[in-house]
């Protein structure tokens, strides 16, 4: 599948202020399955911007952008071909042994709940942690409901299990937190998903998880979706949770009355968008 | 527990020579001239304002550490050796560090198991394959010492993240000079006042390459409700470079700046007191306020020096620290020089099982405990505080290391009831520069003022003393 995809962060500050800094992950890279034909990065803002590698082996972009300025819009666009794996990634940068992706970060702790969860899907599946991912990705699917007004950016896991409600992102970090419980590595992925119904406009990026499965490698889980990732996902950026994957990170100096807008068209290539 | 080894009176009870000026002192003073200069040296203690903060106090006041004004005394003959052995260790735990963020070919050999460090919450994932200026990581390391008889150091702890107490060694110096001039006129005594210049020495020969002839030093600091604000503001002052906070430096394309009256004015190193965590919210803790948003990026374009560097703080590891005779081997290829404690690491369960059934003779620490907190001393614990340990062991194994209860040696020390031995341990700070590493002789020697105490802790009732080291 071709997919054509475009991503834009636009702020908007009442007050201008006097400069902003970033990072971005925006920027998806090759892999088995995956193939950046062309992709684009633009600011707003005339600076100079620095393309990095991070430890994970995340494209990063960094800016300071010197104010005052009402609107700062960060945009990337780019088709990328894809194919399905079966949820299996390979090819990609692994710059460190699956074992450290068992690592507890504030956003993933399993509270007792979460361990009950993970401890009751190992008991009814046993030792197969292909089975028992399944069992985690199909529990969650079923069990949270997508709501996008009670967590935000700094919900953890624990707090986003106990709402039963959350976006992507907590239903991801839920999933990793009940893997990492059970022994089993697992990260956070950011990227894009292009969905069937034929609707291209999406408020936001798309998160889900991949667990490191042993002889498998890694494979993808979209918890959200409750599916495994096929073509229709897009790989970005991956961390041990949203905060090591996170599209921008950035702070503001001076300046006030911010507001961000966010607008993600994700369609298949040569084909005429609906919106 | 055998009996201490006292530093004074030797095992055989006779004066060993490097305290024979001061025995023969003591047993000239009159107890109330002894006691008249203690309070003197309190009352300038207070007046110059040294105070710190115990944390997890209900009245987290800022208090004032004991301040013994008896002397530890070292012979220049032990201090050699001490010194040599220190060299070692710090040359050893930078080629670690490099190494975990790097090659990692001690993980690769075996010799550490990979999920000490990859699991560890202070190994910092983000530091892997970037590269930091020198390839120096621990530029400034507190290596905790202590000694159990004549001839035998050990290394309790290393610190080689943010150590801290140089300043007690600096200002301990200087009143007893002021206090006790006779006993510096009977006794040839190295010189620690150097301390601030070979820091900024050290400091300013790690500025990465790009940066000006003169490089600009800063020493970042979390602010003044930070408990070792005094230090920080000291140690500027000493050095003579900015005290700054974090809203005082800015990045711009890459390169941190200061702001000054004159505008944006480049930094080369920052000496940061500030942890990991907090230092830059783009790549940190994002809540984090104290810290320069960018920093990291600046950092890893080799634009700026961080000393020390990011992640170090996996040194600091008891469970890591229980490895050090061998990476020292692994990659000096030479014996320690300076012993570690024998050291059972829970994680492993064969040591979890022979230390649940020594516990009362045993030493239970954290893994990533400092500052003596969560802490089990076998012998002195009471059955109850042992069984709540026991329960605490069995749930997180992972998190505690054990070890023998050493007999600390002891020093004279001015108590209620005139002088009397109380258990010390000794922590010299290692410089390490580009050029060479640098060690004043001594450092701060904290002193377990309660009888028979071997927690020499400020937070935990420990005082601090002066630390001589006899030239020749």
């Amino acid at each position: 599948m071709r997919i054509r995809i475009s991503h834009a962060t636009t702020y908007h500050y009442d007050t201008p202020p006097t400069g902003v800094t970033q990072v971005l992950r925006l920027t998806p890279r090759n892999h088995d399955g995956q193939y950046v034909a062309h992709w684009r990065v633009d600011l707003s803002d005339n600076c100079l911007v620095h393309q990095h590698e991070d430890a994970f082996g995340n494209i990063t972009h960094a800016f300071t952008a010197e104010g005052p300025f009402s609107t700062l819009s960060v945009s990337v666009e780019g088709e990328v071909e894809t194919q399905d794996t079966h949820g299996i990634v390979s090819g990609t940068i692994e710059r460190f042994p699956p074992g450290l992706y068992l690592r507890e970060t504030d956003l993933t702790q399993a509270d007792a709940s979460i361990v009950d969860f993970a401890e009751t899907a190992r008991a009814a599946n046993g030792g197969d942690t292909l089975a028992l991912l399944h069992a985690l990705l199909a529990a969650l699917n079923r069990e949270i409901t997508f709501d996008t007004d009670p967590t935000h950016t700094a919900t953890t896991a624990a707090e986003a299990f106990a709402l039963r409600r959350g976006v992507c992102q907590d239903v991801t970090h839920i999933f990793i937190a009940a893997a990492r419980q059970l022994g089993i590595p697992a990260r956070y992925v950011g990227g894009h998903f292009y969905r069937a119904d034929g609707v291209t406009a999406q408020e936001a990026g798309h998160a889900w998880a991949e667990a490191h499965i042993e002889n498998l490698g890694w494979v993808g889980f979209d918890p959200t979706n409750g599916i495994s990732t096929t073509a229709a996902h897009v790989r970005v950026a991956v961390g041990l949770d949203y905060l090591g994957a996170a599209p921008v990170r950035g702070t503001r100096y001076g300046g006030a009355g911010e507001s961000l807008k966010v607008a993600v068209n994700v369609a298949q290539a040569r084909v005429q968008a609906q919106t | 527990m055998a009996a201490a080894f006292d530093e004074m009176k030797g095992q055989d009870g006779g004066v060993r020579p490097a305290y024979g000026e001061l025995a023969r002192w003591l047993g000239e003073v009159p107890p109330d001239v002894l006691d008249y200069r203690r309070r003197e040296a309190e009352l300038i203690f207070r007046r110059i304002g040294i105070t710190f903060a115990v944390y997890g106090e209900a009245d987290a006041q800022e208090r004032l550490i004991p301040f013994d004004v008896i002397p530890r005394i070292m012979a220049a003959s032990e201090w050699r050796l001490l010194e040599k052995g220190l060299t070692q260790r710090v040359k050893a735990l930078n080629a670690f560090i490099k190494d975990i963020y790097g090659a990692r070919e001690i993980l690769r050999a075996g010799v550490v198991p990979d999920d000490l460090i990859f699991r560890n919450p202070a190994f910092r994932p983000e530091m892997s394959g970037q590269p930091v200026p020198h390839d120096l990581y621990v530029h400034v390391a507190g290596i905790d010492i202590v000694r159990v008889d004549a001839d035998t150091f050990y290394v309790l702890e290393d610190n080689a993240r943010t150590p801290s107490g140089v300043s007690y060694m600096l200002e301990n110096r200087e009143i007893m000079m002021r206090l006790f001039p006779e006993l510096f006129s009977r006794h040839r005594i190295a010189p620690v006042e150097n301390y601030p210049d070979e820091l900024l020495a050290t400091l300013t020969s790690v500025a990465p390459v790009s940066a000006s002839r003169e490089p600009n030093v800063v020493l970042l600091t979390p602010g003044v409700f930070n408990s070792a604000y005094y230090e920080h503001s000291f140690l500027a002052d000493k050095l003579g470079v900015e005290l700054v906070e974090g809203r005082d430096l800015f990045v711009k394309d890459e390169i941190v700046y200061m702001r000054t009256t004159q505008g944006p004015k480049r930094v080369d190193v920052i000496y940061r007191r500030i942890d990991d965590d907090f230092l830059d919210p783009l790549t940190f803790r994002p809540d984090s306020v104290l810290g320069v948003p960018g920093l990291m990026a600046a950092y890893q374009a080799g634009n700026v020096t961080l000393a020390n560097a990011v992640g170090t703080g996996i040194a600091d590891d008891k469970a890591v620290y229980s490895f050090m005779p061998a990476i020292v081997k692994f990659y000096l290829g030479e014996e320690p020089l300076l012993k570690n404690v024998p050291t059972w690491r829970c994680r492993e369960e064969e040591h979890l099982a022979y230390v649940l059934d020594h516990l009362h003779e045993l030493v239970v620490k954290e893994v990533h405990g400092s500052g003596g907190y969560g802490m089990l001393i076998g012998p002195a614990a009471s059955k109850v505080a042992i069984e709540q340990f026991r329960a605490k062991l069995k749930t997180a194994p992972k998190n505690f290391i054990a070890q023998p209860t050493l007999a600390l040696s002891t020093c004279p020390t001015c108590v209620e009831a005139g002088v009397a031995p109380r258990h010390v341990d000794l922590r010299p700070f290692v410089l390490t520069g580009r050029d060479r590493v640098r060690i004043v002789p001594g450092g701060l020697t904290r002193v377990a003022l309660k009888e028979g105490s071997l927690v020499v802790n400020s937070s935990q009732g420990g005082g601090t003393k002066d630390t001589w080291v006899l030239d020749g």
